[in-house]
C-alpha cells in the first residue's frame, strides 16, 4: 500500500500530473473574487472564510477525475484489482494521495490568500484549521465519485454534478466553523459536526467506492 | 405465494396490467374531487387570504417527492441485496415523478412565498433542502442516461442512491444549523396544536391520497415502459449476436 502511495505521488508530481493545478486555481479564484465584489475591506473580511471554503472545494473537485481515469485507461486498475490488497485499501491510499497533492497545499496556501482577501487575525489560524479537518473528507467523497463515474467517456462534468450535492454538509460546517472562528464566536459545533463527517467517510466511503469500482471493472 | 414472487417481470407485467386501471379509476375520484373542494369549498383563511389554496398541491407534493426518495432508497437496497430487476427500474422509473414533484412544491412554494412573505425565494432551511434535494435527483438521474449498459447503471446508480440518502440527511440538518427559516411547522403533524384546522384538512387529506395514488398510477406506468426496455435492449444484444 506504500509502494501505491508513493507511487501515486510521485506519479502526481511529475509534469502533466495535475500538481499544483488546484493550487493555482485556488490562487485564481482568490484574486478574482476581489475584481467581483469590489476592494473595500470591510466586505472582504466578511466573505473571506466562505470565499476560501468555496475556492477549496472547486480547486479539489478540478483534479478529481484523475484519481482513477488514467489507471482505468491504461489498465493499471485492474492489475491494482488483482493485487492481493482489497480495494477498500487501494480507494482509501488513491484518496490519501489525492489529499497529499491537492488538499494540503490548499490548507496551507489558504492563510497566505487570506491575506489577499484582508482576513483579520484569529482568521488565519481558522481558515486552515477547517480546512485541515475538512478537505480529507472532500477528497474522499471525491474519490467516491470519480469510481463511480470511471468506465464513462466524458465523466468529468457529471462527476462534478454526482460530488457537488454531497459536499454541501462539509462546505456548510466548514465555512460556518470559519466564520465564527473568524469573528470570536464558540466554534466548536460546526468544528466537531465537520470532523464527524470527515470520519464517517474515511471510515464507510471506502467500500461505495470500491463497490462501484468492482462493478465499472465487471 | 410471496412478494418476491413479482421480481419475476413476467409476474409483475400480468399484475401490474390488471392493477394499473383501478389505480388511475381510484386516483381521478379521489384526486379530482379533492381539489375542487379544496379550490372552490372552503373558506378563505383569515391571515392568507386566497392564497391558501395552493396547500392542496404544495403539501401533497412536497409530501411526495420526500416519500419519493425514500421509496427509491428501499428499491435500490432491494436491487444491492436480492437483485430483483423489477425494483431497480421502479426506482429509475420513480426519479423522474420525483423530481416532478419536487419542482412543483418548489414553484408552487415560490407563487405562494411572494404575497405572504414579499419574496419568491428566501434560504430558508425547508426550502434549501428542497433545492438539494432537487440535484441530488438531477445527479441520479443524469448516472442512469449516461451508462449504456443497464445492469452496471443500475448497480451504480444504487450505491449512489444509497451514499445520497445519507448525505441528503446530513445537508437537512447541516442546513438547518445553518440559517433558522421563515416556513412555518409542519401541516401534518398528529400534535393538534400546529396542525391547519380541520375545514382544510379533510381536502387536503383527500388530495394526499390521490397524489399517492397517481403516483402509484405514474409509477406502474414507467416501470412496465422500463421493463420493456430492458427486454427490447435484450433482444438487440441477442440479435447482433447472432449476425456476428
Amino acid at each position: 500500500m506504500i509502494a501505491l502511495l508513493v507511487r501515486d505521488l510521485r506519479l502526481a508530481m511529475r509534469a502533466g500530473g495535475g500538481f499544483g493545478l488546484g493550487l493555482a486555481f485556488f490562487l485564481i479564484v482568490s484574486t478574482l473574487v476581489p475584481f467581483g465584489v469590489g476592494p473595500e475591506a470591510k466586505i472582504l473580511s466578511r466573505i473571506a472564510p466562505g470565499i476560501l471554503w468555496v475556492g477549496a472545494l472547486l480547486a479539489c473537485l478540478l483534479s478529481l477525475d484523475r484519481i482513477f481515469q488514467l489507471d482505468f485507461e491504461d489498465g493499471s486498475l485492474d492489475l491494482l484489482a488483482t493485487a492481493p490488497i482489497p480495494m477498500e485499501g487501494i480507494v482509501t491510499v488513491k484518496a490519501l494521495a489525492h489529499w497529499l497533492v491537492t488538499g494540503l497545499p490548499l490548507t496551507l496556501a489558504a492563510p497566505l490568500l487570506g491575506m489577499l482577501m484582508n482576513l483579520e487575525r484569529p482568521g488565519h489560524f481558522w481558515i486552515f484549521l477547517t480546512l485541515l479537518i475538512g478537505t480529507p473528507a472532500l477528497s474522499m467523497i471525491g474519490a467516491f465519485g470519480a469510481a463511480l463515474t470511471v468506465g464513462l467517456k466524458r465523466g468529468g462534468l457529471l462527476l462534478s454534478l454526482l460530488v457537488l450535492p454531497l459536499y454541501i454538509p462539509t462546505l456548510i460546517f466548514g465555512a460556518e466553523a470559519a466564520t465564527r472562528g473568524t469573528a470570536g464566536l464558540p466554534a466548536s459545533t460546526p468544528l466537531l459536526m465537520m470532523a464527524g463527517i470527515t470520519a464517517g467517510s474515511i471510515a464507510l466511503l471506502p467500500f461505495a467506492a470500491a463497490a462501484a469500482l468492482r462493478v465499472n471493472l465487471r | 405465494m410471496s412478494l418476491w414472487e413479482f421480481a419475476n417481470p413476467v409476474k409483475f407485467m400480468a399484475l401490474s396490467g390488471k392493477v394499473l386501471p383501478w389505480v388511475i379509476g381510484l386516483c381521478t375520484v379521489t384526486l379530482i374531487p379533492g381539489l375542487i373542494w379544496g379550490f372552490f369549498f372552503t373558506p378563505e383563511a383569515s391571515n392568507f387570504g386566497n392564497s391558501v389554496k395552493i396547500i392542496y398541491i404544495h403539501v401533497p407534493s412536497a409530501m411526495m417527492a420526500i416519500n419519493i426518495w425514500v421509496m427509491m432508497l428501499v428499491t435500490s437496497l432491494i436491487w444491492v441485496v436480492r437483485r430483483h430487476h423489477v425494483s431497480v427500474r421502479a426506482a429509475k422509473a420513480a426519479a423522474l415523478i420525483g423530481v416532478t414533484m419536487t419542482v412543483i412544491a418548489l414553484i408552487t412554494g415560490a407563487i405562494w412565498g411572494q404575497p405572504m412573505w414579499g419574496t419568491y425565494w428566501a434560504w430558508d432551511p425547508r426550502l434549501t433542502s428542497f433545492l438539494i434535494l432537487f440535484l441530488f435527483y438531477l445527479g441520479y438521474m443524469a448516472l442512469w442516461a449516461a451508462i449504456d449498459n443497464p445492469d452496471t447503471a443500475a448497480d451504480l446508480t444504487s450505491v449512489l442512491c444509497i451514499v445520497g440518502s445519507v448525505f441528503a440527511v446530513l445537508s437537512r440538518y447541516a442546513v438547518n444549523f445553518w440559517n433558522q427559516g421563515l416556513h412555518q411547522g409542519a401541516s401534518l403533524s398528529l400534535d393538534k396544536e400546529e396542525h391547519v384546522s380541520d375545514v382544510y384538512f379533510q381536502p387536503l387529506l383527500l388530495c394526499l391520497a390521490g397524489f399517492t395514488l397517481l403516483f402509484v398510477a405514474l409509477l406502474l406506468v414507467r416501470t412496465r415502459t422500463e421493463l420493456r426496455l430492458v427486454r427490447l435492449h435484450r433482444l438487440e444484444v441477442r440479435e447482433r449476436m447472432k449476425d456476428a
